[in-house]
């Protein structure tokens, strides 16, 4: 499993390894037939051990965050710095009564929170989080990926509908919606990066990325295609995860909280566990196409460990998703649906052909300069043509001047 | 012929069935997507990741919920008190029997046909796209122009027409 | 250009984030159990009872008139009349409150009991950290609970209790007065009667 720890660097080559390594001395202790079924068993255990970890990490800082953006402290009460509120939200969930409304449908409403986490948790299974560090090294990995975060649609529909709840139902289309439309730029956004990367493998396409000019690495975000690409992705992205300002399937406001209204105490918490580990697996996603995954962001930083290098990427894209949370208002629908396909579609669609011509333009400085011009251009025609018939233009109030 | 394929059958089956007799309508889309999943893990369980990944992303992600949408933007979802079949039941069956029992024969030809493989080639994503865009390039462009044309065709049912708006 | 707005918004929440850790002007929390702000003098929470002197029960401005209990909105006053009489502040005999209890689960802190009160008996209350674990119990406050002393009054809003001092000081001086006038005349009368018994007595009714 060791691949080629460097002579030079024997110390951090075990710093980077330490986990694969600890893996293989633990399965070391069974017999060999069992090694490999074991192996995948303590890799799952990691990452289901590391991931709600991070997400009750993640809920307290996002909280204190959010203060700090509104001038607020956040919650600081229970125990230093409020460090441990995640504790204390935990057993308050964990303690609640599980109420189930009288008409539900009693099934669907069981199997919907269970269905969203398991398959948000498959979709850890392919990401690489450090050097040789992917539970699976599947040749469609990206592919599979997206087929795991498809199948979350399907269970958010069955909670909304089988609560028997027209806001649930309103939260469930919305979201369903809403999902489908981003997917179709969140796919294509990616295929940029296979097409230049030629591969669907996701440590292939690490790979691809962790060569260096200099100092500077070759990550695809420092190309314009890239750019373009890792823009929609990240758009996509917050819509697919519906988080603000792309958060209308639960906009407490008009529809409480959407499709999970009528859930409560676990199943919440679950709700809760799965929206947050979809934000970590979409952001391990764009990290391994857009940001080189475990590849250092400067190549004398190579010393570090690779999985640390993945995971500060990670954290760094969840502050970005919290940041964009305590900045912008939440869009309506129609703005949502104009957004999608009338520009973000075209957008990618069009990045693709430029990503084709990235590829056959060959090496050198000319197609830095066509490419970036085509890309610059058409996004500044587009927000001029979309401001003009205020598509995305400034809210007129006709009552409340 | 391994256990987990008639695990998986059984499952695909009871999917299958269960989508045809139950009697609420969302079940029943519910349920064909227990098919569906079942159908990508047989894929899957065949080592052929592509197909299984793609039935998954296309099945359970985009036509079950084109299903469920349907469902729910044309009538009710209440349960129907009578019974859920149709009355020309036989005829379906018949039809059913017609079109199992010919795919069945394609299947069981095909394997006498072609020559026997014990060792199961690899097949990489690579290779199925060079597959797609060399030697089956002209299906694909044709799929491609019945796909955009059907899109174009969506388009236009979503238009206003001009002078009925408002 | 597109997008302009976004970038703009994020970099003021950029430097609320990043300012609240600098400056602590910015936050403007006040860290409730630990950190308190002054009360205002004309803050209101729930009425109270005044008393005046050492002893509540036998200081007790309320001579349990009723009109409080009966002006209430939400009916959150009871009160019970006592049989005997105790000597008020001028020392007049009235009636006091056998019971007065205040469910302050119900109140609404309108004042109305305080406007409407004739003796200053009830006012309005600062304190405001009456949670309990006893919903039921606990928020209903009897006469014990209620009767605050005049000086307590003082110190929560002192102007207006200085303007009810300086009017029940008044109201004492007259009554004082009248009660010297009265006296003066009485013995006068005492006197005149001894010298003239055959003159009769001014009616008692025109003196008050």
């Amino acid at each position: 499993m060791l691949a080629a720890p460097v002579s030079t660097h024997a110390l951090p080559a075990i710093v980077d390894q330490v986990f694969i390594l600890f893996k293989d001395w633990l399965v070391s202790f069974l017999p060999t037939s069992w090694r490999p079924a074991a192996g995948v068993v303590l890799g799952v255990i990691a990452i289901v051990c590391v991931f709600p970890a991070l997400f009750a990490l993640t809920t307290v800082f996002e909280r204190k965050g959010l203060g700090r953006m509104q001038n607020r402290y956040g919650p600081n009460r229970v125990g230093p710095y409020g460090l441990f509120q995640p504790i204390a939200d935990g057993v308050k969930s964990l303690t609640k009564e599980d109420v189930v409304p009288l008409n539900a449908d009693v099934m669907v409403h069981f199997l919907a929170p269970l269905t969203l986490v398991v398959t948000v948790f498959m979709g850890f299974a392919v990401l690489p989080m450090g050097r040789n560090m992917a539970l699976v090294s599947l040749d469609a990995g990206l592919l599979f990926f997206f087929s795991m975060s498809a199948a979350t649609e399907l269970s958010v529909f069955m909670a909304g509908w089988s609560s028997r709840n027209k806001y649930s139902l309103l939260g469930a289309m919305r979201a369903v919606a809403q999902m489908i439309s981003y997917e179709v730029p969140l796919l294509l956004s990616s295929v940029a990066v296979v097409m230049i990367s030629g591969s669907l493998s996701l440590p292939k396409i690490v790979e691809a990325q962790s060569g260096y000019t200099g100092v500077f690495p070759h990550w695809y975000i420092f190309t314009p295609w890239g750019l373009a690409s890792f823009l929609v992705f990240a758009i996509a992205a917050t819509a697919e995860t519906n988080r603000s300002p792309f958060d209308l399937p639960e906009g407490e406001s008009e529809i409480v909280a959407g499709y999970h209204t009528e859930y409560s105490g676990f199943k919440f918490a679950l709700f809760f566990l799965a929206e947050y580990l979809a934000m970590f697996s979409i952001s391990g996603i764009g990290v391994t196409l857009f940001l080189g995954g475990w590849s250092a962001p400067l190549s004398f930083l190579n010393v570090v460990p690779s999985w640390f290098w993945f995971f500060s990427k990670v954290m760094l894209s969840i502050f970005v998703f919290i940041w964009m949370r305590g900045t912008l208002p939440r869009l309506r629908q129609d703005q949502l649906m104009n957004f999608a396909w009338k520009f973000v579609l075209p957008f990618t669609l069009l990045n693709l052909g430029v990503t084709a011509l990235w590829r056959f333009m060959g090496e050198g400085w000319a197609r830095w300069v066509v490419c970036s011009v085509i890309l610059v251009g058409v996004y500044v025609l587009m927000g001029r043509v979309g401001m003009f018939k205020k598509h995305f233009g400034p809210r007129s109030y006709r009552y409340a001047e | 012929m391994s256990p987990v394929f008639y695990i998986l059958a059984a499952f695909t089956v009871a999917g299958g069935l269960a989508a045809v007799l139950l009697k609420n309508t969302v079940h029943c889309a519910l349920a064909l997507t227990v098919a569906f999943a079942g159908l990508a893990l047989l894929f899957l369980n065949l080592d052929a990741q592509f197909v299984g990944f793609a039935q998954i992303l296309i099945y359970i992600g985009a036509v079950a919920i084109l299903v469920v949408f349907a469902i729910l933007l044309t009538r009710g979802t209440e349960t129907p008190r009578e019974g859920v079949f149709s009355r020309s039941w036989l005829a379906g069956l018949v039809i059913a029997a017609c079109v199992f029992s010919a795919l069945g024969w394609a299947v069981l030809e095909s394997a006498r046909a072609l020559p026997h493989e014990t060792a199961v080639p690899s097949v990489t994503v690579h290779d199925i796209g060079a597959a797609l865009l060399g030697r089956y390039v002209l299906p694909l462009e044709i799929v491609a122009l019945l796909l955009t044309s059907a899109t174009i065709g969506a388009v236009i049912v979503a238009m206003h027409e001009k002078g009925s708006a408002h | 250009m597109l997008g302009e707005g976004i970038l703009k918004g994020m970099a003021e929440t950029a430097k609320n984030f990043a300012g609240s850790f600098v400056s602590a002007d910015r936050l403007t929390t006040v860290q409730y159990p630990e950190q308190r702000i002054p009360t205002f003098e004309n803050a209101r929470v729930f009425p109270f009872l005044v008393y005046d002197g050492p002893d509540w029960a036998a200081g007790m401005r309320c001579v349990a008139c009723q009109i409080c209990e009966k002006e209430c909105p939400p009916k959150c006053i009871y009160i019970e009349k006592s049989r005997d009489k105790k000597p008020d502040f001028v020392g007049k005999p009235q009636f006091y409150p056998a019971r007065f209890d205040i469910d302050i689960s119900v109140c609404m802190s309108c004042q109305i009991c305080v406007e409407v009160c004739p003796f200053e008996a009830i006012k309005m209350d600062t304190e405001f950290e009456l949670a309990t674990d006893d919903r039921f119990r606990g928020l209903l406050l009897d006469r014990q609970q209620l009767a605050k002393s005049n000086e307590y009054y003082h110190q929560i809003h002192p102007t207006e209790a200085g303007e009810v001092d300086a009017r029940l000081d008044a109201e004492k001086a007259a009554a004082a007065a009248k009660a010297k006038v009265a006296a003066q005349a009485a013995a006068k009368a005492a006197e005149t009667a001894k010298t003239a018994p055959a003159k009769p007595a001014p009616p008692a009714g025109g003196e008050d």
